[in-house]
């Protein structure tokens, strides 16, 4: 490399270091780069598994990662979300046993997580869930029976993705996160102050597009939020399998973005990280890697033995990390959580689980031309001739159906 | 055996420094107005251009498109007219390239993306096939995704391995893409075009042995075709073209093999044969209406591609074809494909193509005596 080439790489390092969202950390937290995108040294924890609220000195922060309390009124409707999760993945297990849905992937245990992730996004803010996250998605405000539309075993996704700024609970690992920084990436052209939460699990980590989206949304500079519910298993198989990374948020610092730890049972420390990530993301501070970890009490589906592969006692011991538990108990010893509340709260809870009863019992008519009709905006000659078989042959049948009748008489 | 119609410098030459000649020459051709003679290249760039300008939410990424202006210079000065907001180089990966598309489609852009080459596009695939494809399906058609994937496909350029890949059947063969290629300078405006105005996906294949190739067009005449069918909501997407009017047999063909088509018919032509040659343009849509109206006046028919013969497109359109038109045709439709190799190596590649004599020796096995 000649003297001028050396030079004119220098200033290039240069400007693409004065575009760096991490010199802009270093200026606001005084902190270094390397602070700023690795994880605080332990995950934050603001509630113990007993609900006592952890003295500030071990929330696990740290200078740059420091976390604010949620408000009271954040905390209440928290936990009012964690209730009427609970009871969604309850009665949604129970109707997939009683043959009402095809299949549940349920986030029992992972409450806190589905809830934090819907209420640390604004209005204007896009949500990009999983399969197993249909609890965020109603937290977001999605219908609860239109929310159930796939696991129902309709062949569409239910809502409206636009409408609702949520997209299709994605079964193709990862694949949404990418979906998620191109939403993003449009926003920001636009000059719109938009942010995404994508959301994925520990084994999908492993994935091609986890990857791809996260170097993408890093090197576009991209309000983006990964979050990563490590739930310890992909299926059957544990994280150590799929990666021996210190941990998973410390993936972030590889793709030049910040990473956190935070325990994905205390929806009070979910609230501060994500939080503060969402806000960090807004204020142009470029993506950001949150990994909570939890643990799915439940098998993957009902189609799964989780015995199969787990020991009861390490269940026991997550019985005892429970998300709700935790919170009752922090909200009722700090006095905003009594009978007359929780009464209430309850009712909520069973007035969306019969929601869920009532919209999953109706038969939903079967309208066999929708078949053809969404392929494309404009049906194809093709599927036209496709569309046009199909009818004669059901009203053949029709026909058939109404001699033989006539028959009968 | 002859081998395809081509270039020396196409089939020999130095690629990229051909490509920037051709490109530099095209950029001086394209200023001129009235009819001229352009490459296909400049056709398709010029449909970029014209797009980004007429709609905002027009944007071109994809790799080395920016100020390289694509590997083929088939993006050449839009970063430079545009800004590196509305045509910009990504990371190197292709699964995130198609995903971004697929959110920056949901969130009101059009991405008109490149896939570098035919067989690097297979990292996007599962982007493609179960999402790009069926996104407006399972939101029961509340989120569309208006989006072109460019793929350079097919051989006849000397590439090496992975460089020459005839990708059009995975691509068909899912529902929910639409599937176009131009063989013409025209074409590749016209349905270029037509592809960023399309709200359906849709997979745009260029025969890049054609990119270099010219034609006498007039820019302008284009640009107001494309005006008038807009207002009219008229277009030529989803219909073929009788490229040669005959009256002997068909030869059914699409993308790089239509100039090969053509030049068997002219040859056929000097040996007193009359053979009409049909344009597919559009796989997907398939024009059954203008295939079979041939088919059914010549009664002979036969289809050519580059792609591998078992499962293709060619076997459909044969299949087509055959249930359409079976009591007018008077000899069983023959097909001339690639053969059911990977992609040969330079040095072999003009054994695998279709070329003219295969293209003869198939229309005289169509029964002429009986």
């Amino acid at each position: 490399m000649t003297i001028s080439a050396d030079r004119a790489a220098q200033q290039h390092a240069q400007q693409a270091a004065q575009q760096n969202p991490a010199s802009d950390a270093v200026s606001k937290f005084g902190i270094t780069v390397e602070d700023y995108m690795l994880p605080a040294r332990h995950q934050i924890q603001m509630v113990g598994p007993d609900g006592t609220l952890n003295p500030h000195t071990e929330q696990g922060a740290q200078p740059g990662h420091e976390y604010s309390l949620p408000s009271e009124a954040e905390l209440l409707a928290a936990y009012e979300q964690l209730v009427v999760g609970r009871r969604v993945n309850d009665q949604n297990s129970a109707l997939v046993r009683q043959g009402r849905m095809a299949v549940y992937p349920s986030s029992h245990g992972q409450e806190a997580c589905q809830v934090a992730s819907a209420l640390c996004l604004a209005e204007g803010d896009w949500l990009f869930p999983t399969y197993r996250d249909s609890v965020a998605v109603m937290a977001r405000g999605v219908d609860p029976v239109q929310t159930m539309t796939l696991f129902r075993g309709d062949w569409h996704g239910g809502y409206d993705p636009a409408k609702n700024k949520v997209g299709i609970q994605c079964t193709p690992l990862t694949t949404q996160l990418l979906h998620g920084v191109g939403v993003a990436h449009a926003a920001k052209l636009r000059g719109e102050d938009t942010v995404v939460l994508a959301m994925c699990g520990d084994g999908a980590t492993s994935e091609g597009d986890f990857h791809e989206a996260l170097n993408f949304a890093a090197v576009f500079h991209l309000p983006v939020v990964f979050f990563v519910q490590n739930n310890q298993y992909a299926i059957s198989v544990p994280l150590a399998h799929q990666s021996v990374a210190p941990s998973l948020a410390h993936k972030a610092v590889g793709y030049g973005m910040a990473g956190e730890r935070v325990d994905g049972n205390d929806v009070v420390a979910l609230l501060a990280v994500l939080g503060r990530a969402v806000k960090l993301a807004r204020e142009g501070s470029g993506p950001l890697l949150v990994e909570a970890h939890t643990y799915r009490m439940q098998a993957h589906t009902n189609a799964d033995d989780a015995t199969r592969y787990r020991q009861d006692s390490e269940v026991a011991e997550w019985v005892a990390k429970d998300p709700l538990s935790r919170m009752q108990t922090y909200l009722t010893d700090r006095g905003l959580l009594d009978d007359d509340r929780a009464a209430k709260i309850a009712e909520k809870a069973e007035a969306v689980a019969t929601q869920l009863r009532e919209g999953l019992s109706e038969e939903v008519p079967v309208e066999p031309q929708d078949l053809f009709k969404y392929v494309f905006s404009t049906p194809t000659p093709q599927l036209k001739e496709q569309s046009a078989m199909l009818a004669d042959e059901l009203a053949r049948d029709a026909a058939s159906a109404s001699t033989a009748t006539e028959a009968g008489k | 055996m002859s081998p395809t119609i081509s270039t020396s410098s196409e089939v020999n030459g130095n690629v990229s420094a051909a490509t920037a000649r051709a490109a530099a020459k095209a950029a001086v051709e394209a200023e001129k107005t009235g009819p001229q003679t352009i490459t296909l290249a400049k056709a398709l760039n010029t449909a970029m251009a014209d797009a980004m300008h007429a709609d905002p939410s027009v944007l071109v990424f994809g790799e080395d498109v920016g100020m390289l202006g694509g590997v083929f210079r088939i993006t050449d000065g839009l970063t430079k007219t545009f800004g590196t907001s509305r045509c910009f180089d990504t990371p190197l990966a292709e699964s995130g390239i198609v995903g971004m598309a697929v959110g920056m489609a949901m969130n009101g852009m059009r991405p008109v993306i490149e896939m570098q080459f035919d067989a690097f596009a297979y990292p996007a695939f599962e982007q493609i096939v179960s999402h790009v494809a069926k996104m407006h399906n399972r939101t029961k058609g509340a989120v569309k995704l208006p989006m072109v994937i460019r793929v350079p496909y097919a051989g006849g350029i000397g590439g090496v391995e992975h460089h020459c890949d005839s990708s059009e059947a995975y691509y068909a063969h899912t529902a929910g893409l639409k599937v176009f290629t131009p063989a013409t300078v025209a074409d590749g405006y016209r349905m270029l075009r037509e592809a960023i105005d399309s709200d359906d996906p849709v997979m745009f294949m260029e025969p890049k042995k054609l990119y270099w190739s010219k034609d006498q067009v007039d820019l302008d005449a284009l640009r107001a075709e494309h005006a008038t069918n807009t207002e009219r909501g008229t277009s030529s997407e989803g219909r073929a073209a009788v490229a040669r009017p005959g009256t002997d047999a068909t030869l059914i063909a699409y993308g790089p093999s239509v100039p090969t088509a053509l030049a068997a018919a002219a040859a056929a032509a000097e040996e007193g044969r009359s053979l009409e040659v049909i344009d597919v343009r559009s796989i997907v849509p398939f024009d059954d209406e203008t295939v079979c109206a041939s088919v059914r006046k010549t009664g002979r028919a036969v289809v050519i591609a580059e792609a591998h013969g078992f499962a293709s497109v060619a076997s459909e359109i044969v299949a087509r074809v055959q249930e359409r038109c079976f009591h007018h045709l008077a000899a069983p439709i023959r097909r001339v494909t690639g053969f059911d190799v990977p992609y040969p190596a330079p040095k072999l590649e003009h054994y695998y193509l279709p070329g003219v004599d295969r293209i003869l020796d198939a229309v005289d096995d169509l029964q002429w005596e009986d």
